[in-house]
């Protein structure tokens, strides 16, 4: 099974020791945040046993957490997810539109990965970036004011990168 | 009290609680579904809107949720305002958009709190016409089926689950429209206090499996008020019938015994009722024909009940009634308790100490207002399951007026208590001999053999009363006696709770010593024994001998006719003891529902009702009399109340031609004359000729279908109802259909709410007392100028044998109650037989989980594979109670380990 690094394992034990002795559950999310972008950028349920042996607290109790928030995926995802936001004011400016065109593009449905395994379509409520709109974002970083061919663009970058990485 | 108005008419209601339960207190029909008076308000649902004005000029007002507002003098409410119908009859509509249209073929339909509340907010018609969410549902155990379509995500199910009964392995998952209520995976859920999930889930998600096997609609069952035989606790039952079949049990709330809930071995245990294993015909053994009818069978008792000495072995598990009868048959000098000597002399201990009156004896509902309990040798979760869950509730509420103190927060206000409480706890000293759920939520906790439990108790006794005799302990007792005595000074209503479990009477002493010496600094002190079996108080009060002393007598007297009542002795002494009494007497009657060990050996072997098929009195732990009724007359005429046959049999011993029949206060009137020590267990019921404006009570709600049908195939005209001369109660819908006495409450049902949750309706308040409530019987009385006579000779301290064992029962939820585990469910999760051992005592003999070993009890070899548990003290071996194949009565025997397979 996979498992931390010894300076990932650190970083947990940082993460613990933020909180008050005997509350290390407290520490479930950044912890799920740094498992998920760990072991292949989404929480199996081994990862999750992984997590909750941890913490010491109960499998159930991590899957109660990973469950409810949209930011952990509990399936395999692409290299690059495509979080586009649908919310009022990008819907507004568009992001319907963008999102057919990324499903056209990628032949894939929203929440589906492609073959090839690079990408993954997710629809998300509001990142706080209604004066970009409409946006999506991508890893870290925010992708703004999308048209199709900055999607284009931007797929291009991320076959590029994908090559280059390999 | 506060005066508040609703819907501009004056009422006054208790200051303290929410606009909700005012409303409901007050009889207004309020729709809701989060709140529940056992888990207070989290206001999630947002179904129980009502208007609140600023005062009687106002008149735009403010919606509110009324579960999360409290009462203020003057406040002005409107109920039937337009906006907060509008209001409720809109987020009926948004719970129902994925709610399946399967109320037909749903279990929970006809007693659905859901269907009564969408009928009182006025939604019929569904706008929504989109596809509804689904979900796979999971396996749960042979007790609670899972159907997560029909949830409405009030989240009733984990607060109960999780947080009220301490489950650890049902949550909640996901968010938004997709909220799933399960297990992490398939499996059967390890609370035994799961079956209560039916009855909190306002609708059909979580529903009774075994009803499930022989389903019948709430409303086609013959139901009578019953009371639970399967512990010492005595939990009000309700019991459903149809077609001769008992179907189901569900909760009868009672404010002072069980409150809202049951364990599962109480609501799931009942299909022995039903088992093929019944004795249906009385046998006459060893002749031709063996099955014979009454009337042969009484003409072949006259020789046998006459010349001969008479013996009656009593029951701890049959009716006051049953045993009154016996005792009135043979005679008071010839009835024995059929339990051996060594409990008989426990529980008559316990019986000497309550009768004393120095202590109060502690309710269920004593136990949850306490704020520090200890528990002194006796495994609660496995011997009395729904007082560990009342001494959990004392726990969290203790700890909830701690963080409540000087704050502004109600106690209703479920979680915001939770948010202050954390993970605080009450004070809870669990000392038992092994480790048990209640060891989590303890301050304290203590495993060491009875005998060094009851020098801690005479220890902590000590530290608070000097004038004691000191104990010497090791230290690593002696700080838990300080900690446990310093809490105890602190505390003002605390609660002992001991009991015969490990049949160590030094246990008895030391907890009525300690609640003795608490009355100095406490307001209230109460003490609980934990009795073995649902009438093991009402029998240890008719002080007779052990069952050693009937072999005794039998060995001296040749002639003997022993009567034994309703007892597998095989189960309550060891075999070898048993056989020699078989072998003594000279013929042997046995009246018993079921088929075991004992029925074997009778020469007349008579079918008994069960608890379903009977009227009776039991006696609860607390001395608490209670009253359970016949839900159903049998097809098969031969299975009557043992009581029934005995006083049939008296005029045949008696050889007077008189013949009539007896009722059951008549019989505990005989009891009353017989033993003093009864007196006034007759004012345990209202008398069988109670009527309501003239009229008896039905068992059977106005809606009960079929009447005229249900026996066609056997006869097209309808058959003469059965008669009741026993009980207030008709076999029928015919009666008074007003709300009756407390005791006699068949079922709980008013207009517009026909699920349980219509007990709201019976009740003073919510979470309240019933109306006109009568509690049972309780027949020790507390005398509030009684000095306390300490006891003060302490055990020796328990000393570790070498290569020796001392042999200790190991007590299960499901497995050791001996009818229960007839019932289908309880057996699949009875555990097989083991031998479990201390860390400690595994190592030299290099043995591990599921090692064989064989040991030698009373000539009888077992082999069976080790559970090692560290928490058992060295020198201590424990097996499984009351299992098939098990060692019977060897506790506190020393055993030696013949030999090993690794």
């Amino acid at each position: 099974m996979a498992q931390f690094s010894a300076e990932k394992l650190n970083k947990v034990n940082e993460i613990i020791a933020r909180y008050p002795a005997g509350k290390q559950k407290s520490a479930l999310i950044p912890v799920l945040h740094l498992a998920q972008e760990e072991f292949g950028g989404w929480l199996s349920a081994e990862t999750m046993d992984y997590v909750a042996s941890l913490l010491k607290i109960e499998p159930i109790e991590v899957y109660e957490v990973a469950t409810f928030y949209s930011m952990y995926n509990l399936k395999p995802v692409g290299k690059y997810v495509f979080e586009v936001c649908q919310t009022g004011p990008c819907m507004l400016n568009g992001s319907d539109d963008i999102i057919e065109y990324i499903k056209d593009k990628l032949g894939i449905k929203v929440g589906e990965t492609t073959a090839d395994g690079l990408f993954t379509l997710k629809t998300v409520e509001c990142l706080g970036a209604c004066g970009y709109a409409p946006m999506m974002q991508l890893g870290k970083h925010y992708r703004e004011h999308l048209t199709k061919e900055k999607i284009d663009a931007i797929i291009e970058e991320c076959e590029r990168n994908a090559v280059t990485n390999n | 009290m506060s005066t508040i108005y609703i819907d501009n008419k004056q009422y006054e209601v208790k200051a303290g609680k929410n606009l909700l339960e005012a409303c409901l207190g007050l009889g207004i029909d309020l729709p809701y579904f989060c709140w529940h008076p056992a888990l207070g308000s989290v206001g999630a649902c947002r179904q129980c809107a009502v208007k609140v004005f600023k005062d009687e000029n106002d008149t735009h007002g403010r919606l509110v949720m009324s579960c999360m507002e409290s009462i203020r003098d003057g406040l002005h409410l409107s109920v039937s305002d337009k906006t907060a119908k509008a209001f409720r009859s809109q987020v009926i509509e948004w719970l129902m958009t994925n709610h399946p249209h399967d109320c037909p073929v749903c279990d929970e339909g006809g007693s659905c709190h859901l269907q009564d509340m969408t009928v009182m907010t006025g939604h019929d018609y569904r706008r929504y016409h989109y596809k509804k969410r689904t979900y796979t549902n999971q396996y749960l155990g042979p007790f609670i089926h899972h159907e997560m379509n029909r949830c409405i995500q009030c989240y009733r199910c984990v607060r109960y689950y999780h947080e009220y009964a301490g489950g650890k392995d049902l949550n909640v998952f996901a968010a938004h429209n997709h909220v799933y209520f399960g297990r992490e995976r398939d499996g059967i859920l390890e609370s035994p206090f799961s079956g209560n999930l039916v009855e909190v889930c306002p609708t059909g998600v979580f529903t009774d499996k075994t009803l499930r096997e022989h389903y019948t609609r709430k409303w086609d069952l013959t139901t009578a008020p019953s009371v639970c035989n399967h512990c010492s606790v005595g939990c009000n039952t309700i019991a459903g019938e149809r077609y001769g079949q008992l179907r189901c049990i569900t909760n009868r709330y009672n404010s002072q015994v069980n409150g809202y809930f049951l364990c599962d071995r109480g609501r799931f245990g009942y299909e022995f009722v039903n088992s093929a294993n019944r004795i249906t015909q009385p046998l006459i053994r060893n002749r031709t024909v063996e099955a014979v009818d009454e009337a042969v069978l009484m003409d072949h008792l006259r020789a046998l009940l006459t010349n001969h000495t008479l013996i009656g072995i009593g029951s701890p598990r049959a009716s006051m009634e049953s045993n009154i009868a016996l005792m009135q048959l043979v005679g008071k000098e010839n009835f024995y308790q059929g339990i051996s000597d060594n409990a008989v002399f426990v529980e008559k201990r316990i019986v000497e100490v309550m009768q004393s009156g120095v202590i109060k004896t502690a309710s269920l509902h004593d136990i949850q207002q306490s704020d520090a309990i200890v528990i002194l040798g006796e495994d609660l979760w496995n011997t009395a399951p729904v007082m560990a869950l009342a001494v959990r509730q004392g726990v969290m509420k203790t700890a909830a007026h701690q963080a409540l103190q000087n704050r502004a927060i109600a106690e209703w206000h479920d979680a915001a208590v939770k948010e202050l409480v954390q993970q605080e706890k009450g004070f809870l000293a669990n000392c038992t001999v092994s480790s048990s759920p209640l060891d989590e939520i303890s301050s304290s906790v203590m495993h060491k053999a009875p005998e060094d439990l009851a020098r801690l108790g005479f220890a902590i006794a000590q530290r608070l009363n000097m004038v004691l005799p000191v104990v010497q302990l090791n230290d690593d007792m002696s700080t838990p006696a300080a900690v446990i005595a310093a809490a105890l000074q602190k505390a003002k209503r605390p609660v002992i709770i001991s009991g015969a479990g490990y049949y160590n009477e030094a246990l008895i002493r030391a907890a009525f010593d300690i609640a003795a010496a608490c009355k100095a600094t406490a307001e209230e002190v109460h003490l609980a024994y934990v009795m073995p079996e649902c009438n093991s108080m009402g029998l240890a009060m008719m002080q007779a001998s052990g069952f050693e002393n009937a072999v005794l007598r039998t060995s001296r007297v040749n002639n003997v006719t022993a009567i034994v009542l309703e007892n597998d002795l095989y189960r309550n002494v060891p075999a070898q003891i048993a056989d020699v009494f078989f072998n003594n007497c000279q013929h042997c009657i046995v009246l018993d529902s079921l088929h075991n060990a004992t029925t074997q050996h009778a020469d007349v072997l008579i079918p008994a009702a069960s608890f379903a098929e009977a009227d009776g009195t039991l006696v609860n732990y607390e001395g608490r009399a209670q009253r359970f009724y016949q839900v159903f007359v049998p097809a098969n005429k031969n299975m009557q109340e043992s009581w029934k046959w005995l006083m049939k049999m008296q005029p045949v011993q008696t050889g007077s031609a008189v013949e009539r029949s007896y009722h059951p206060e008549e019989v505990l009137a005989m009891g009353e004359q017989l033993l003093p020590r009864l007196s006034g267990i007759t004012a345990v019921a209202p008398p069988r000729n109670f009527r309501v404006n003239g009229q008896p009570l039905p068992r059977a709600p106005h809606r009960y279908s079929g009447r005229t049908a249900m026996l066609s195939n056997l006869t097209v005209s309808e058959p003469k109802p059965k008669q009741d001369y026993d009980s207030p109660f008709t076999f029928t819908m015919e009666g008074y259909s007003g709300m009756p006495p407390s005791p006699l409450i068949p079922f709980f049902w008013s207009p517009g709410w026909n699920s349980n949750q219509a007990v709201n309706k019976y009740q003073e308040e919510p979470g309240g007392s019933l109306k006109n409530e009568h509690a049972g019987k309780l027949l020790f009385e507390y005398k509030q100028d009684a000095t306390p006579v300490y006891f003060k000779d302490i055990p020796e301290a328990f000393m570790v044998r070498h290569e020796k064992w001392l042999l200790l029962p190991q007590y299960e939820v499901f497995g050791s109650e001996e009818l229960s585990a007839y019932s289908k469910g309880i057996s699949e999760l009875s555990p097989s037989p083991y031998a479990a051992l201390s860390q400690l005592d595994a190592d030299p003999l290099s043995l591990v989980n599921g090692s064989l070993i064989t040991v030698k009890i009373f000539e009888q070899v077992y082999e069976l594979p080790v559970r090692i548990n560290a928490a058992i003290p060295k020198g201590v071996m424990l097996m499984p109670a009351g299992l098939a194949g098990m060692p019977v009565m060897a506790w506190n025997s020393w055993v030696q380990i013949i030999s090993i397979r690794l």
